[in-house]
């Protein structure tokens, strides 16, 4: 009896390492809101130790999410007791800790394969992040499918990391790129993306929420429409992968892409999602250890799916906190954090629109998460300083999306963006600031 | 009130917002255009130096943040009546001033230099730098760039 016991009690000893989750799930459940819907966010708050701090004597309002998201504890838990108990390399060891690191990555990926309603698991592929994503989308079926004079398609609000690899293959390759173009709110109009896609479009790419305006795209109907004109589809899903939740299979996209770091997890992991024939017939990215099933100096035959496309040792210790950071905004609830955020955009537009020299940049009548503005006179570097200055954390700058910018004949601008943890207090602090700037620079 | 204020004294917001010799000067013998690429700022200075090699007029002109513009407000003002030998030494002082380095200069300026002490606070923001020393930048390329006299 003893021995079953001490068995039983190891057991569950095992598994509250090998998934810290499973009490931060339920611990979630019960103190996170309840089925009725009620989001608690100062529960949630307290899982994110950074955001105690004060900033020059102000509460810290951390409202850059769109640029990198802040980790709960219970990611930086996982990964930590990952590396203290069951790190070792993957897919090699025959020892003991080798197996277990290479379940918990093999677990990652049925997590994230789950969480985007992916039909296999080998068409996930680990990757350092969105742009890494592309870049492989962008070299590999670019080097499958795409020949001089074959068109790629765009939209004006894309990310610098959704037109550069492009670019650097249209110099290898002599293909056209195109972009749809973005309306006076921020918004492309579907019939203009539709009027470039042509006989020779073979793939459109374009992002899901533009990460300068918040701006939700119509992709579901972008989908459909290039698909009907032959082209595939990649999906930028980095801005919206933490708002809404996402099913490559009703959407039936052929690439998505995301990074951890935006999802409350960790850096240097990120996600390709693609449909197993597209990547089964495309060349590997990298060449190395990992992505092959036999190596002589006359010919190698690489491996199957998705390891084709893991060459090296990936960020193993990173995937296993992708997967816990996951499992936290699922056990949350991707409706209620949406529901959430909708509500801190809507209240902080109202709070912003208040203010006189202040101008909203982005007018989408669907938007996600993301606040860009300007202020009459003041130069968004000094508003973002003056704001630090009261513990608010926003970006200014051109947010790595210039041609968005140039058609919006804007230099910069400030954003503020939002996550599951910020507060109406954030929205007020963010208001007071300004308010501030106001008086300082104008008056 | 924000912790930013004393990085924006009267001073600075005075040069920021009704900066001196904000143009471009038509005859100009020497000009420059820089650009910052991550916030999308472009700043151009042109001078004018006389058969002395004196420089007789110092004037900038672009898009820049209160920071970049009052430090190239000032610079245009301190500039007139400086060999370019006097104004490399003033950039020295400048970014040593910017850099937190407020012991004594023995370069014979301390008078003419007064006024950069408005500056002195961006040593406490790093990422501000980049701001404050733009025009003088702009200022040393254009010193290397000499304008073609149709």
């Amino acid at each position: 009896m003893k021995a079953v016991a001490e068995e039983i009690e190891s057991q569950e000893a095992l598994e509250r390492i090998d998934c810290g989750r499973s009490v931060s799930v339920c611990h979630s459940q019960d103190r996170r809101g309840d089925l009725a819907g009620r989001y608690d966010v100062e529960a949630v708050r307290a899982d994110f130790p950074i955001l105690g701090q004060t900033m020059h004597g102000y509460p810290l309002a951390y409202l850059d999410s769109a640029a990198s998201a802040q980790k709960p504890f219970q990611v930086m838990e996982a990964e930590h007791a990952f590396y203290a108990h069951d790190y070792a390399n993957i897919h090699r060891g025959f020892y003991i800790l080798s197996q277990r690191s290479t379940e918990r990555y093999d677990r990652a990926r049925r997590v994230v394969k789950e969480f985007l309603n992916a039909r296999h698991e080998h068409e996930i592929v680990f990757t350092r992040g969105a742009t890494d994503a592309i870049n492989l989308v962008a070299a590999s079926f670019g080097e499958a499918f795409l020949k001089e004079g074959d068109e790629v398609l765009l939209t004006g609000l894309e990310h610098h990391s959704n037109i550069v690899p492009w670019q650097l293959l249209r110099e290898k390759k002599g293909i056209v790129l195109k972009m749809a173009p973005v309306n006076e709110a921020g918004e492309v109009p579907l019939d203009e993306f539709i009027q470039l896609l042509g006989p020779r479009t073979r793939l459109a790419a374009f992002a899901h929420v533009s990460n300068v305006l918040g701006t939700v795209l119509p992709i579901a109907e972008m989908i459909r429409a290039a698909h009907e004109a032959g082209a595939k589809v990649l999906v930028d899903a980095a801005q919206s992968v933490a708002h809404t939740k996402i099913d490559v299979q009703t959407l039936n996209c052929d690439f998505l892409v995301f990074s951890g770091h935006k999802l409350y997890g960790p850096t240097g992991i990120g996600v390709l999602y693609g449909k197993e024939e597209l990547l089964d017939a495309m060349p590997p990215y990298q060449g190395g250890g990992d992505m092959i099933a036999s190596v002589s100096l006359e010919r190698t035959t690489y491996a199957p799916l998705p390891a084709k496309f893991e060459a090296g040792t990936p960020p193993i210790a990173q995937a296993v906190g992708l997967g816990v950071a996951i499992d936290y905004v699922t056990a949350l609830g991707l409706d209620r954090i949406g529901a959430h955020e909708a509500g801190l955009l809507a209240y902080a537009t109202e709070r912003l629109s208040a203010i006189k020299a202040l101008t909203i940049v982005g007018t989408a009548r669907r938007k996600a998460s993301v606040l860009s503005f300007v202020m009459d006179g003041v130069h968004p570097h000094d508003i973002a300083q003056m704001l630090d200055g009261r513990g608010v954390a926003v970006r200014a700058g051109n947010h790595c999306a210039q041609p968005l910018m140039a058609r919006l004949g804007l230099p910069a601008t400030v954003r503020a963006s939002f996550g599951l943890y910020n507060t109406t207090a954030d929205v007020n602090a963010l208001a007071e600031a300004l308010e501030e700037v106001e008086v300082v620079f104008l008056q | 009130m924000s912790h930013s204020v004393e990085l924006y004294s009267k001073a600075v917001l005075d040069h920021g917002r009704h900066p001196r010799n904000r143009r471009m000067i038509a005859d100009c013998s020497h000009s420059a255009k820089s650009d910052n690429p991550s916030c999308g700022d472009n700043l151009s200075v042109s001078l004018r130096i006389d058969k002395n090699g004196v420089i007789c007029e110092a004037a900038f002109d672009g898009r820049s943040c209160v920071l970049a513009t009052a430090s190239a407000s000032l610079m245009t003002e301190l500039l007139v009546g400086k060999t370019p030998t006097q104004a490399k030494m003033l950039f020295r002082r400048f970014e040593a001033l910017a850099a937190g380095d407020t012991g004594e200069f023995k370069d014979g300026m301390d008078v003419e230099t007064a006024g950069m002490t408005i500056l002195a606070g961006v040593n406490a923001y790093p990422a501000r730098m980049k701001c404050a020393t733009l025009a003088w930048k702009t200022m040393l390329a254009a010193l290397e760039n000499e304008r073609n006299q149709q």
